[in-house]
């Protein structure tokens, strides 16, 4: 505990300055909120995570967004427990027939208004589960999309990037 | 039948092991039934159990003599003796087998569909799923799942419980199922490495290395020298980022934030550093048949080394502040524990297995290169409990770092990757050590050189079900640090 405390005084902070928001993912998170752009949240913002056919890989990358280098809760992100919390769903995974159910319910118990994010190359096309009868097919096929974030699995920066992209777009909503 | 078993070691001492170390029988269902016995004997292990074209085939190992078999029985109609009427390890396999290709193991003592939700288009309705009955005075049920509070894969978790204590916990899991195995029908074999390292996200690189140790036994194919040493730099930095993120998440659910920041801290340094140095931070696709994808360059070398250091000194500070802390050990010993005998019976492996004494790990019980060459020990410990699980995950840090140190002393300079000789049919087997457990993976190829049928068997298949009986008699709250010290893979089992 006494190395905790000298590495907190001496080491300095291990948290990155703010990334600025991706250029593409900005546009694309406008074309989609254009029609809702007037609907407004406040600036914080409520992520509920769901998996819907991951291979775990996107969700260890999210996790890495809460720990001290990325630490998302100052930017107003915050992962929380239920849907009825939740401003946004960010979906992972090619959408699994086993999982349909319990994604629209995910989906439906969220109050509006609400954003969805499909997260990583499974989300957008299925990756490399594409063509599986056993799969749906990618989260746009079950759910409107207002976000892609590609990458197998995106970086946490990719993701604080295409989030802060996000609440930009929703916060220039407000004028 | 009479009751008579069959020890793989009389069936199969005397016969030749192929490239892969696995010795190959055909055997008639007499001689299945009786090594079915055997298994429940505890005369050998069972390792997987799948379906290849209307052949059934189970891979046991019998660790004393170091020796492995590949079982096989024609089916009869799509009939075969149930494996687990004998033997309880079997059952969600079979059920499973059932769903997937619609055999029939005769005498299945659970007929209850598994991976098979009734949601698959064009396949007729299960039905309500029924969970195993309960029954007494003041017993109530918490359902949880499949979408859980935190960021993490789904299943569904049915709770009985009196009052706070845990009566019965069952597991229904296959909401991931997403059809792998008949995607790996017909694949290239490039396309089936890229699905293999997606069964399990967190266990990329076992997946990639037992696919490719599998391929390479098929096709005669090997590896550069210099391209061993790098999959195991790999594997090495795979089991460390998780093992030290597992630690600081047990911590985390017994309300520890120190230690869980200071253990995602480090996870994350040890990814920057797989980022730099492989240039994909899970290091996913970077083992590949033949060799790896990219080579580690001297500025890689003087990054791991640096990294090692700062890795242990993470390690002994957790050790020493998790020791020092009783209110922390309050909750984790004897919490959440695992009998001996169930842990063998399931061939149980990585630290639940080894926090209850087993002493398997496929680098050591069936040692692959560059293991075979290397200075490390294999750690264990009697509890069985939380702690148990936590500390084998500190000690194993400290001999990964003591191999990764070795292996990058010993990289040669050469070639990373070598042609790939002519396609050919063939069959091949791997078992490889997850930072979970070890991962079985078997592949069989067809003359055009591609994948004509492969099947991956996760650690997680053999520790699910103990999960089940580890939370028997403990409080309802302490099931997320039970669940977090087994960290079991969704994905993985669901495939």
């Amino acid at each position: 505990m006494r190395n905790f405390l000298s590495d907190a005084l001496f080491k300095g902070k291990a948290t990155i300055a703010a990334p600025g928001p991706d250029a593409a993912a900005l546009t694309q998170a406008a074309q989609a909120l254009a029609d809702r752009a007037r609907r407004r949240l406040g600036r914080s913002l409520a992520i509920r995570e769901v998996d819907a056919g991951s291979c775990n890989g996107c969700e260890l990358e999210i996790n890495a967004l809460n720990n001290p280098v990325y630490d998302v809760e100052r930017f107003g992100l915050k992962f929380v427990a239920s849907p009825r919390h939740a401003d946004v769903l960010l979906v992972t995974g090619p959408v699994a027939w086993n999982m349909r159910e319990a994604l629209l319910r995910t989906y439906n118990a969220a109050p509006d208004p609400k954003w969805v994010v499909a997260l990583g190359d499974c989300a957008i096309d299925c990756g490399v589960f594409a063509g599986s009868p056993v799969i749906v097919g990618p989260l746009a096929d079950v759910l409107p999309v207002d976000l892609h974030v590609p990458g197998c699995p995106p970086s946490p920066l990719a993701i604080l990037r295409a989030l802060l992209g996000l609440m930009d777009v929703q916060a220039s909503g407000r004028r | 039948m009479t009751a008579a078993f069959l020890a793989l070691a009389q069936l199969a001492a005397e016969r030749r092991p192929g490239p892969d170390g696995y010795v190959r029988l055909t055997v008639d269902s007499g001689t299945w039934t009786a090594l079915a016995a055997g298994l429940a004997q505890g005369r050998h292990e069972l390792s997987a159990l799948w379906v290849d074209e209307g052949v059934v085939r189970m891979a046991l190992n019998d660790n004393e003599r170091a020796l492995r078999a590949i079982v096989s029985v024609e089916t009869e109609a799509g009939r075969f003796p149930s494996v687990s009427a004998h033997h309880p390890p079997a059952l969600r396999l079979e059920r499973a087998m059932r769903d997937l290709h619609g055999v029939q193991p005769v005498g299945l003592p659970d007929l209850r569909p598994w991976l098979d939700h009734g949601r698959w288009p064009g396949r007729p309705e299960t039905g309500a799923y029924t969970f195993l009955p309960v029954e007494g005075d003041g017993l109530h049920q918490i359902p949880v799942g499949p979408v859980h509070a935190g960021i993490i894969e789904p299943g569904h978790f049915r709770f009985t419980a009196n009052g706070e204590t845990v009566v019965r916990l069952e597991e229904r899991l296959g909401y991931l199922h997403k059809g792998v195995e008949r995607l790996l029908e017909g694949a290239a074999i490039e396309q089936a490495a890229r699905l293999m390292g997606r069964i399990s996200g967190d266990s990329t690189v076992a997946y990639a290395w037992a696919f490719a140790r599998a391929v390479e036994a098929a096709l005669g194919w090997t590896p550069p020298p210099r391209a061993i040493l790098l999959r195991a730099v790999m594997a090495e930095l795979e089991r460390i980022a998780h093992h030290i993120n597992d630690v600081g998440a047990i911590c985390n659910d017994a309300s520890v934030i120190s230690i869980s920041a200071r253990c995602t801290l480090q996870r994350e340094d040890a990814l920057a550093a797989a980022d730099a140095c492989f240039g994909h931070r899970l290091m996913m696709d970077r083992i590949v048949p033949g060799g790896v994808a990219v080579d580690l360059t001297p500025e890689g070398v003087g990054r791991m080394r640096s990294l090692l250091a700062r890795v242990e000194e993470t390690r002994v500070e957790i050790g020493r502040v998790y020791d020092a802390m009783p209110s922390l050990q309050d909750r984790t010993v004897a919490t959440g524990t695992v009998r001996a005998e169930l842990a063998k019976q399931y061939a149980a492996g990585g630290y639940v297995g080894r926090a209850c004494g087993r002493a398997f790990d496929a680098r050591k019980s069936f040692a692959y290169a560059p293991y075979d060459q290397l200075d490390f020990d294999l750690k264990t410990r009697a509890t069985g409990d939380v702690d148990g699980r936590l500390l084998v995950r500190l000690d194993e840090i400290g001999e990964s770092l003591r191999i990764l140190s070795q292996l990058l002393g010993r990289l040669i300079a050469g070639p990373i990757r070598s042609e790939p000789p002519p396609a050919r049919a063939g069959e091949g087997a791997a078992l490889v050590e997850a930072f979970r457990g070890d991962v079985f993976v078997t592949v069989r190829l067809g003359r055009d050189g591609r994948v004509a049928h492969a099947h991956a068997r996760d650690a997680s298949w053999f520790q699910w079900p103990l999960l089940e009986a580890a939370i028997e008699g403990n409080i309802v709250a302490d099931f997320p640090l039970c669940n977090k010290s087994f960290n079991c893979s969704y994905s993985g089992h669901d495939l």
